[in-house]
């Protein structure tokens, strides 16, 4: 039986037993998990302890229940959840690899996990010695000089990468306006120009999926170039075939460039940006080194960075000592300051540390060879029935067109949610913003041929239900606990609190 | 969804707009074409009644399940009706663009600008040609 025939049957058979209440719907007066021991210390007045005009007047209303129902509600909350633990994951410009568990192991060794972040320098020479080995490596993999650990996330990477470009060009004793950005870049670039204090500015694609070198020649030509973002591959999976071309004339101009590094596994170990001319990079250690994803955190988006900009790195930096041992240099005076509290989420960097110590240089490069491979593979399996926008070799990911399944009138959004049925968690769907019907599909290394089959089969499967029965599509999912979800209102009309059924009608105070 | 259509009676703007004229006012929506585009819209971002609009700048936002965007004043003036049903059923867009799912209605305050407006025939040319 297929993967996904069994997990419906799972969360409609078993799991759909228990009744779907929330652990407050759960309390019964009177019930509890919690044995309090003996008093064995003097009994004392509630008066001396806490003055009675500093208590509550009443009992805070906390569920009452059993340890069994604790157990069974969130463990059956956590069955409803999805994520690579579970099967498939191909959301394509996420990278979402499976997380290796010795990389937690790494992370909750007593050294890091007891440590303290005003612990001294001389106690902390493990955690240090960590940060500074990482640095080097990542210094390796993009092909630059130094780095910094501390955004904590890629998006964070952008803006600290933004304001040390910003710092490089006050320093030339310039100061430019516009940064170009390719319009297949992540909504992130511009959004971080602007936080920046730049202005963004679009240079469209050429027929090859490429930035449009003529356009740029005349956007350059405009003149008051602070730099260009560019995500090589790009969002589209594709390699930037003119990248040298593109940091010689930005470059010319006296701007920088910026390496989005969401899309690195499809390079490691095979082409470094520092190569290709970029000054700034960021990596996404989520995506590309395999720490976890999600839940807002925490995350860690270090960026590395050329000769030139090195000065203007946030404090501190970790610094080695001729005696072998490790320090936190705070005396950096042209540098931009702090972005982050203390030193990052120096948890999440461990856990990038244990992966790419485990995998070495031959181990990264197999890493993106693979990704590139099955990505390729994954498209040769779906090239007759989706449109492919632009016939090139794909990098770790591919975007394809769902238009021919609109003469059915289904969608790439009803694709997606009814790719959920077969147990395969959906593409990103609707970007890049320049291909219709976008379906954008990242298998990833970890993924055997087994899975990728899967993948390739559930694909397969909604297209010949499209034609068959589109409205079943349209009305997809119908396994999953909730159906489709009016995200729209999701967004601006939150409902994150559920009143007691005493307190409904009660107007929010 | 209805079928695609661009009626007779509408002017058209290149920001793929209608424009219905009633006197000295206009009704605003959007094309065939663009809620097509758009996808199934979710969401309208739309101004007050007494607010000002101006040919060629977005006076509101659409979000469809795709993306948010913006949508363009084919023409100037101020607003005297907006259509609030949208608020809770902005998918009235797509299934009646030209009717139920109109946006705006506006005091014109140049009527000059009309001249820049196509009707049905050069705006499905231009269609063709984009």
């Amino acid at each position: 039986m297929p993967d996904g025939e069994m997990s419906t049957a799972c969360r409609e058979g078993i799991l759909g037993r228990e009744p779907r209440l929330t652990i407050f719907e759960r309390s019964r007066p009177g019930r509890g998990a919690a044995a309090t021991p003996a008093l064995d210390v003097p009994d004392k007045p509630l008066d001396e302890v806490v003055p009675a005009a500093l208590r509550r007047t009443r009992p805070a209303r906390l569920p009452e229940v059993a340890e069994v129902d604790i157990v069974r509600h969130f463990t059956n909350l956590s069955a409803l959840n999805y994520g690579v633990d579970n099967g498939a994951y191909p959301l394509g410009s996420c990278t979402m690899k499976y997380n290796p568990r010795v990389n937690e192991r790494a992370a909750t060794l007593e050294g890091f996990r007891g440590l303290h972040p005003y612990q001294p320098e001389s106690l902390a020479q493990g955690a240090l010695e960590l940060l500074y080995t990482l640095e080097g490596w990542l210094c390796e993999i993009a092909g630059l000089a130094r780095a910094t650990l501390q955004p904590a996330a890629g998006a964070h990477g952008e803006l600290t990468g933004l304001l040390l470009m910003r710092a490089a060009h006050e320093a030339r004793g310039r100061a430019p306006r516009r940064i170009v950005i390719p319009d297949t870049a992540h909504g992130t670039n511009p959004a971080s120009v602007i936080m920046a204090g730049y202005d963004p500015v679009a240079v469209s694609s050429d027929a090859r999926g490429g930035v449009d070198m003529d356009r740029l020649r005349e956007i350059v030509a405009e003149g008051d170039i602070a730099g260009l973002m560019l995500t090589n591959p790009s969002t589209l999976g594709l390699f930037e075939e003119h990248i040298l071309e593109i940091a010689e004339l930005v470059h010319g101009a006296g701007g920088l460039l910026y390496y989005d590094g969401a899309n690195s596994n499809a390079v490691l170990g095979i082409s470094r940006p520092g190569d290709m001319g970029f000054d700034i990079v960021h990596f996404n250690t989520h995506k590309t080194f395999s720490t976890p994803h999600g839940g807002g955190g925490p995350g860690a988006g270090p960026i590395v960075v050329g000769e030139e900009l090195v000065p203007f790195l946030p404090v501190p930096t970790v610094e080695k000592r001729d005696d072998g041992t490790y320090y936190l240099d705070h005396d950096r005076p042209r540098s931009i300051g702090k972005v982050r509290t203390f030193y990052g989420n120096v948890g999440v960097l461990v856990r990038a540390y244990a992966y790419i110590r485990a995998l070495g240089p031959d181990g990264l490069r197999r890493v993106s060879e693979r990704a590139v491979l099955n990505a390729n593979y994954v498209l040769a399996g779906l090239r007759d029935l989706f449109d492919v926008p632009f016939e090139r070799r794909c990098m770790h990911e591919f975007v394809v067109s769902a238009t021919p399944l609109r003469e059915h009138g289904v969608r790439a959004m009803d694709v997606a949610k009814r790719l959920l049925d077969h147990g395969v968690h959906p593409p990103t769907t609707y970007f890049p913003l320049i291909v219709d019907e976008a379906l954008m599909v990242e298998p990833t290394e970890t993924e055997s041929r087994e899975s990728l089959d899967r993948i390739v089969e559930a694909f397969r499967t909604v297209a010949r239900e499209a034609a068959e029965d589109p409205e079943m599509v349209c009305a997809a999912p119908h396994t999953l606990p909730v159906r489709r979800l009016d995200e729209a209102s999701a967004a601006r009309k939150p409902v994150v609190r559920q009143r007691f059924p005493e307190d409904e009608g009660a107007a929010a105070s | 969804m209805a079928a695609e259509s661009y009626p007779q009676d509408l002017k058209y703007y290149k920001e793929h707009d209608w424009v219905r004229l009633e006197g000295d006012e206009a009704v605003f929506g959007i094309t065939w074409f663009a809620q097509d585009a758009l996808g199934e819209i979710v969401y309208a971002d739309l101004p007050d009644v007494g607010d000002t609009v101006t040919a060629g700048a977005p006076y509101g936002e659409l979000e469809s399940v795709k993306a948010v965007s913006d949508v363009f004043a084919p023409l100037s003036g101020e607003i005297t009706d907006v259509n609030a049903v949208l608020e809770d059923e902005p998918q009235l867009v797509n299934e009646d663009c030209y009717g139920e799912g109109w946006i705006l209605r506006v005091r014109l305050s140049d009527q000059a600008e009309l001249e820049s407006l196509m009707d049905a025939e050069a705006y499905q040319k231009f269609l063709a040609e984009a």
